[in-house]
């Protein structure tokens, strides 16, 4: 996270920490496939930025690793993706993925 | 030979939409099957945490009663921000907090599984933790059922209501959606702060279960969008809403953005302290009625989020309400349709209708310019600005010199902004069409 001028103080978490307030109840099969080969000829990588759960990381040689694990299952990953075929998304099975909280 | 339908209607997702859809078609006496995804209805929902269930008189009389409500909303502020200013315009009901109540603040998973539960109720059978991965079509095309993740996979009915999200997998199967544009999504992502009532009381200035919306122009760090932060009962919900291309054009994470919301000087006051209770995120289809797709096919209906009812006109933001109205509709419809034997989508006419003798197709088309509008770059990073300065300079105490006319004020902000006139009389007057 970028470091931000501030007057005013809340409790600084990282990222991790972050994704760690969300449940989530992960399946063995991943929901989205990331063909990182195709990456390797994308100029913008907008998933990379893109990606409120931050999955996708860049390699060294130009592609990109995914995380399926902790998914918000949003869409914003294929819907930015400029790329044909780099991404295979569909929904993780029935009763797994992301939990939002109830009171 | 046609396979006999297993049920009715199959409803595919328990959100807003379905819970409703399922609500009228189970009271009519159809079989109903409620399909969600999620370990339980609303499990997969967040928005940014205000929901308008006027339309709910129709369905739950005194609704307001049972509903898992966090405040009502009684102050409702709209702020336009710059680095360092902040424009507030700021209303207040005391009407707002007693019945029949105006909009709430109220966490979707509760929600969600509150109105899914008026369904099931009504003799509707909820199957939660299904995901449907396909459907079931005729010879000749026609949606016949759908085929789940479950081990007796298949399921058919008379008719398919998708009610599946704003990634609507099932209605773009079934070829109703145009090509997606990612132009056309915005993504929200939330912070829930925990904070004692008290000091959310005195923040906000409102008392027991009076609540506060505040809408945010400006703030999103030069990606088009907008800020919100919403009072529930002990925590605060702040987030932004972020154009996708832009996003990924000016390389900052959301979490960054909202980092920078929570710094400005004018919301930081109200959230400090505050402790991360939950991050959340979901894509919203913004573009209203230049996204929409055919809402009615043979043997299928689309409704909710599905069929981009969402309707992101700036000073309204709204979706839940599109989302129940529209699956309320399309629940009539198709009892009108079944009792008539055609679920062809000349019978299912009766759904489109509906939408537009009613404020869900209304709103949308007088408010098609809206969404457009309110994201141009003019009105996202240049207009911010352009009423934050006239305003510092109208109340700015510059003696010796007299003060300036307000006319005057506008034209040299307006020239120092490099603003074309014409530019601003054209924006002017789309916004005039779609909110005078």
């Amino acid at each position: 996270m970028t470091h931000i001028e501030r007057d005013h103080t809340w409790p600084e978490i990282s990222f991790q920490d972050r994704m760690d307030t969300v449940r989530f109840d992960v399946h063995e099969r991943a929901h989205i496939t990331v063909d990182g080969r195709t990456c390797e000829g994308c100029s913008t990588q907008a998933c990379v930025v893109a990606c409120p759960a931050n999955l996708f990381v860049p390699t060294s040689d130009g592609g990109i690793v995914f995380n399926y694990e902790q998914c918000f299952e949003c869409g914003t990953c294929y819907l930015v993706c400029n790329e044909e075929g780099a991404i295979t998304w569909t929904y993780p099975d029935g009763g797994h993925g992301v939990v939002f909280r109830r009171t | 030979m046609p396979e006999t339908p297993d049920v009715d209607v199959i409803v595919v997702g328990a959100g807003p939409a379905g819970a409703c859809a399922s609500i009228e078609l189970a009271r009519a006496g159809l079989q109903v099957v409620l399909l969600e995804r999620g370990p339980f209805p609303g499990s997969k929902n967040m928005y940014g945490g205000v929901v308008y269930p006027r339309i709910l008189d129709e369905l739950i009389p005194n609704w307001w009663d049972e509903a898992p409500v966090q405040r009502w909303v009684t102050r409702r502020s709209t702020m336009v921000l710059t680095p360092t200013q902040a424009l507030t315009v700021d209303f207040r009901s005391t009407a707002w907090g007693a019945p029949p109540y105006n909009g709430a603040t109220a966490y979707r998973p509760d929600f969600d599984h509150w109105l899914a539960s008026h369904a099931e109720a009504a003799g509707a059978q909820v199957l939660c933790s299904t995901t449907v991965v396909g459907l079931l079509r005729d010879a000749n095309g026609r949606v016949v059922g759908v085929r789940t993740d479950r081990p007796d996979g298949d399921l058919r009915a008379r008719l398919v209501i998708a009610c599946d999200g704003v990634n609507s997998f099932v209605a773009k199967e079934a070829g109703l959606h145009p090509p997606v544009d990612a132009a056309n999504y915005t993504l929200g992502v939330k912070e829930t702060l925990a904070l004692p009532k008290e000091v959310i009381d005195e923040r906000f200035g409102v008392r027991g279960r009076e609540g506060v919306d505040i809408e945010i122009l400006g703030g999103t760090g030069g990606v088009n969008g907008g800020g919100f932060v919403y009072t529930n009962l002990d925590t605060i919900a702040i987030g932004a809403v972020l154009k996708l291309p832009k996003l990924a054009a000016q390389k900052r994470r959301p979490e960054e953005i909202i980092a920078g919301l929570k710094a400005h000087p004018a919301i930081a006051p109200l959230v400090e302290g505050a402790e991360l209770k939950e991050y959340s995120a979901h894509v919203i289809p913004e573009a209203g009625l230049a996204m929409m797709p055919k809402l009615t096919g043979d043997g299928l209906l689309v409704a909710g989020d599905a069929a981009a009812m969402c309707l992101a006109a700036g000073i309204w933001l709204e979706g839940v309400n599109f989302a129940m109205a529209s699956g309320m509709y399309a629940g009539r419809a198709a009892i009108d349709a079944i009792r008539a034997g055609d679920v062809s989508t000349a019978g299912l006419a009766g759904y489109e209708r509906r939408l537009s003798e009613t404020f869900v197709l209304r709103d949308h088309r007088k408010l098609k310019r809206a969404p457009h509008l309110v994201l141009s770059d003019r009105v996202q990073h240049v207009y911010p600005e352009l009423i934050t300065s006239v305003a510092e300079r109208m109340f700015r105490v510059d003696n010796p010199e007299p003060k300036p006319g307000l006319r005057r004020i506008v034209t040299s902000e307006r020239k120092r902004l490099g603003i074309r006139r014409r530019d601003l009389a054209r924006d002017g007057l789309d916004g005039f069409r779609s909110f005078g």
